[in-house]
């Protein structure tokens, strides 16, 4: 149990797939607009991180191991994350077509969001247990992110800020510096 | 050759299978709960859109919801025993207590000497039927009447008339 705890919380700080390891970074800048939509967004990867990596973990060990087609797994694992997310797109659009519209292009595009396919690929041999933790605490680290730096994003909106840094380029120092931030965690768990 | 070399084909055609057959399921699902609201919009439109809540709901549409939650279908009086037998027919349930009289389609029509201007028709007719100016005249849009008699009530000097809908 603690070990589950501890790979959890490594994943969720001092592994952060976001701001330690980069990956996901385009859904990260995209939807963080606004704080309305970075919640939903986070919940949507959590849900989809934790459930694809079960999946294809499973899949992992039952079926490619056994007929030794390790080399498959990118295009299974893929499959995978695409058939979850367009489960999770319709059940949006269903449950509330406001924030389908509000999300947009990028719901779908959790598909390409590197961080699931990294963390799928990273738990390839673990317990499915252990799997599940990593997962879970991913896509909690991803929403944390995601909410902060929506937060952080909000208040730089009523800044002045000097010309040439407006929109992107102040946004991506901002998360150079959580970044570093982020680094502090290293030596904790 | 090697049976082995199947094995990916295997693998990816039965992933291809149960997740279409998952997707195609959940689809099917997520439109049984819908089907709900479409019912009282089928209610909805058979209902004569006249708005007069002589059903003591506030418009046609509430009653329709009303009706999807198990009021009884003879309560529409501008509807008449058309609409009460459609709805029993839609529904597959008894027309109710009472059967409504047949009522012909019905207008309503200002005599246009004797209106004063007074407004008071124009402000309780609930599809905004009637136009015309204050302290001169008033009349009524033939095609947009849906002869729920509201405005025969409030007018002070009595000059409209329910006329029937010639046979078009």
């Amino acid at each position: 149990m603690l070990e589950l705890l501890l790979l959890l919380g490594a994943a969720l700080l001092v592994n952060n797939f976001v701001l330690v390891q980069l990956l996901g970074l385009c859904p990260f800048i995209g939807v963080s607009h606004r704080l309305d939509t970075a919640v939903p967004m986070g919940i949507a990867t959590i849900f989809v991180i934790s459930l694809s990596t079960l999946i294809t973990n499973f899949i992992n060990t039952h079926l490619l191991e056994q007929f030794d087609l390790q080399y498959l797994r990118i295009i299974v694992y893929i499959t995978v994350i695409a058939s979850v997310v367009q489960l999770t797109e319709r059940y949006v659009r269903f449950a509330s077509p406001l924030l389908h519209q509000l999300l947009g292009i990028y719901l779908p595009l959790i598909t390409s969001n590197c961080a699931i396919l990294g963390v799928a690929l990273s738990v390839a041999d673990y317990a499915l247990p252990q799997a599940l933790a990593v997962g879970i605490g991913a896509g909690g680290g991803f929403t944390l992110v995601i909410v902060l730096f929506a937060g952080l994003r909000s208040r730089l909106d009523e800044k002045s800020i000097p010309q040439p840094f407006r929109g992107a380029p102040i946004a991506l120092i901002t998360v150079g510096i959580m970044a570093i931030a982020f680094y502090g965690f290293k030596g904790a768990l | 050759m090697t049976p082995e070399i199947l094995y990916p084909f295997a693998i990816l055609g039965g992933m291809a299978l149960i997740i279409s057959t998952l997707i195609v399921s959940f689809d099917r699902l997520l439109q049984k709960r819908d089907r709900e609201p479409d019912l009282v919009e089928r209610i909805n439109d058979l209902l004569p859109q006249t708005q007069c809540a002589q059903c003591n709901y506030p418009g046609c549409r509430p009653y329709a919801e009303a009706i999807v939650q198990g009021e009884s279908l003879d309560l529409c009086v501008p509807g008449g025993s058309r609409t009460q037998q459609a709805l029993a027919t839609l529904l597959d349930r008894p027309i109710g207590a009472q059967l409504l009289p047949d009522v012909e389609p019905l207008f309503a029509r200002i005599r246009e000497l004797e209106c004063i201007g007074c407004n008071l028709c124009a402000e309780v007719c609930p599809v905004d039927a009637i136009v015309g100016a204050p302290q001169f005249l008033y009349t009524i849009l033939e095609d947009l009447c849906t002869g729920c008699e509201l405005c025969i009530p409030p007018c002070p000097v009595d000059c409209i008339d329910l006329i029937e809908l010639e046979s078009p």
